[in-house]
């Protein structure tokens, strides 16, 4: 088997570079080796057609669940990694919330080796805000960090207690860990299991305002500034949150964010239109028409950096139940690239701006290798077929579970083959 | 069938001409209800669940005598707390009852919605008989009876709904069937209890019950539930009393003569309704029970009467 990897007649997009020309992609031992107009076909090299396709760095995700340690019923490192490359993700950072709570080396070695043993996306673990990410004191940030971990959060919870944020965020700084945050003050959620707004009132379920988030963001970026420290906002949502953050950023202070495919494309009157399904009840809800409208605006201009999934993946036992009780949270590492290419269509984002915000910028903001088709990048790539037509469903599903708002929805664009370090560890058609 | 609609859940989705037609055979079956022998064969051999999963009283026994006045067998299944909290889900409880044949299944449940899961997963019709703060079909049905039998339409009357909006599926059911048959809907309380964008269902709202009920040919006074007073919906029920209740005094001068008072009971007396006025010549408080049972035969004759050949 050889190392070289010849990658012909693709579309090459490559926003970290400014690329975007039909190129020929050389990987050579686990790297790029070059994007060029021409290239040889060295003997034994293994050629791919990629006509009438695009050729991208792998996409990085950071905001995924892989529910490994403690419920593998719903995913495990390897079955997240599996989606992961299927979606296009050669890395992802996986969220902390696991059981018990990665808030120690222990957990965090469980998970790279796990990892290694699959052998597919690259997997960045983030640790633990706070021990058990019970919002009361810190974890160990120097631990989590000697033993991989990227960055840090209490995601699913907020991290409600000001002086324990503030403290949070300086401590981070002795690391220069990024931490990413979950927004929403707990007293303004109460048991509300929706987007306060016109449909929640029709459908009689409680309602959460979008100032739940909107006072969180604003918080912590004034504690962002108090302290220097990295903030992340995770999925935002809100047009309150879009103003804090483009405030914060003209401001200059190292503020970044990201948004999901669901809080892109889909609204609070989806929920109403689905007749209460709960594969429209994830954590922060589908928010007002006018909040999406913002946050497409703000993924266009660069006010949020990137698109991350929160792929979080529950089995039908926690969601074929009323909405009240049923769980938050969606899959979405198969899904997000035919939604968000859905924005392309409609003439919202540019391809160069999609693909940008899959690659480019996810890894600035955490500081990540990849995302990059440069000379001497990790050869992670992925090949999409931006006309592909296909159905989202347990067929074509690599992730165990499958609740999601596309589930038995044609979508248009899909990954076909991906590389993690030069590596082939997707290639579409292979049984799901 | 009750027009197109094989279940009763929501009158949201519900057109005029189908409340209509529940409204006009209602009328005769209170007649049957009035005769001496209360008993037809409409039913017979048809079998109606009631599963309350919420405590209820007088909805369960109105749906129960409505079932037997029809000749039809009913079965009470009552359980508490949430499926989660049980042990069992909801649809396993319903597809254990499916399985005993039902025709129709009578639903009460604390969550929003549950009914349209149910009748996701069931083959007979389902009849809401209140979902969380979602809607309360039989209830907005019986309450336009109601006014349409004192009125004789509701086309162009005022009508008002005063109250806890924000947790009433009451109200919302009466917003559709109020409004579809042509009445003007207001909606009064305080603004911690009326839910964001509830104009855009078609109503107004007031906050000053004085102006709320000026002109208004009937008026429908909520039930204040005790667990929302304090923090954070209202101060004291002293104040509620006070600002929302409806008084003899303030009925007589600010009432319109003839307007009827509605409750969807139970009546917290002394709080938004003095026992004066629920006892008062503009009462018809009791009326709407017996209208109750009225309508609901007419909502289970409609689903459950079609002919058995059709069902085979």
């Amino acid at each position: 088997m050889s190392d070289t990897i010849i990658i012909e007649g693709g579309r090459v997009i490559d926003p970290a570079s400014g690329t975007d020309a039909t190129r020929v992609v050389v990987l050579k031992d686990g790297k790029v080796a070059g994007v060029v107009e021409r290239a040889d076909r060295p003997s034994g090299a293994t050629v791919v057609d990629a006509k009438g396709r695009w050729v991208t760095p792998g996409f990085l995700d950071l905001h995924v669940h892989l529910r490994e340690p403690g419920q593998e019923y719903k995913e495990t490192v390897a079955t997240g990694a599996r989606a992961a490359v299927a979606g296009g993700f050669t890395s992802v950072v996986c969220m902390p919330n696991t059981k018990p709570v990665n808030d120690t080396l222990a957990v965090t070695e469980l998970i790279l080796a796990r990892a290694a043993a699959a052998g597919l996306a690259r997997v960045y673990p983030c640790g633990a805000i706070s021990k058990g990410s019970a919002g009361e004191e810190l974890a160990e940030y120097g631990e989590l960090q000697a033993g991989g971990c990227v960055a840090l959060s209490d995601d699913g919870k907020p991290v409600m207690s000001p002086g324990l944020m503030r403290s949070a965020l300086e401590y981070a700084r002795a690391f220069g860990l990024p931490l990413t945050v979950h927004e929403e003050d707990l007293h303004l959620v109460g048991k509300g299991v929706m987007h306060e707004g016109a449909a929640s009132t029709r459908l009689g379920l409680k309602g959460i305002p979008g100032q739940a988030e909107d006072v969180m963001v604003l918080r912590d970026v004034a504690l962002a500034e108090l302290t220097g420290g990295r903030l992340h906002i995770a999925h935002l949502s809100t047009a309150g949150s879009v103003r804090a953050v483009r405030e914060a950023k003209k401001r200059g202070l190292k503020v970044t964010a990201e948004v999901t495919p669901h809080h892109l494309t889909l609204s609070d009157e989806d929920v109403a239109r689905s007749g209460y399904s709960t594969d429209f009840k994830m954590s922060p809800p589908l928010r007002s028409v006018e909040d999406v409208k913002a946050v497409v605006e703000a993924l266009a201009d660069g006010t949020i950096d990137c698109i991350a999934t929160d792929h979080a993946p529950h089995s039908l036992v926690e969601k074929q139940l009323e909405f009240d009780v049923a769980l938050n949270g969606i899959v979405g590492l198969e899904t997000a690239f035919p939604v968000c290419l859905a924005l392309v269509k409609k003439g919202l984002l540019t391809e160069k701006r999609l693909i940008e915000a899959l690659t480019a910028s996810p890894a600035r903001a955490f500081g990540l290798p990849g995302g990059t088709l440069a000379v001497g990048a990790p050869a992670d790539l992925a090949i999409l077929d931006p006309g592909a037509i296909w159905t989202f469903g347990p067929k074509t599903s690599f992730s165990k579970c499958f609740n999601s708002p596309w589930r038995g929805r044609a979508l248009t664009g899909r990954c076909t083959h991906a590389y993690v370090g030069g590596r082939l560890v997707h290639q579409a058609g292979e049984g799901a | 069938m009750i027009g197109r609609q094989k279940h009763c859940i929501a009158l949201e989705d519900y057109s005029r001409e189908e409340i209509t037609q529940v409204l006009d055979l209602a009328v005769s079956m209170k007649e049957v209800l009035r005769r001496p022998i209360k008993k037809v064969p409409s039913l017979r051999g048809r079998s109606i669940v009631n599963l309350f999963f919420e405590a209820s009283t007088r909805t369960r026994s109105s749906f129960e005598i409505a079932a037997k006045v029809l000749s039809a067998d009913s079965l009470n299944w009552t359980s508490s707390g949430s499926s989660v909290s049980k042990g069992e889900t909801l649809i396993d409880t319903v597809k254990n009852l499916e399985a005993m044949h039902p025709d129709v299944l009578v639903i009460r449940h604390s969550a929003s919605g549950a009914p349209g899961l149910v009748a996701s997963r069931v083959g007979c019709s389902v009849v809401s008989a209140g979902d969380g703060a979602h809607e309360h079909p039989s209830q907005g049905l019986l309450d336009a009876f109601t006014v349409r039998e004192k009125l004789g339409t509701l086309d162009g009357k005022i009508l008002t709904i005063v109250g806890d909006v924000s947790h009433s599926r009451v109200a919302r059911s009466d917003i559709y069937s109020f409004g579809k048959l042509g009445a003007k809907v207001r909606l009064c309380g305080p603004p911690t209890m009326m839910p964001m964008g509830v104009e855009k269902m078609g109503c107004t709202v007031e906050h000053d019950l004085k102006k709320a009920v000026d002109g208004a040919d009937a008026v429908i006074m909520l039930r204040i539930q005790h667990e929302r007073i304090g923090a954070p919906l209202l101060s004291t029920t002293r104040e509620y009393s006070r600002l929302w209740g409806l008084n003899t005094k303030k009925a007589a001068e600010w009432l319109k003569p003839g307007a009827l008072v509605l409750h969807p009971g139970p009546i917290n007396r002394g709080v938004e309704l003095m026992p004066e006025v629920a006892d008062g010549p503009a009462s018809v408080i009791l009326d709407q029970v017996e209208n109750g049972v009225a309508v609901r035969m007419a909502i289970l004759y409609l689903l459950a009467g079609e002919p058995v050949e059709g069902k085979a």
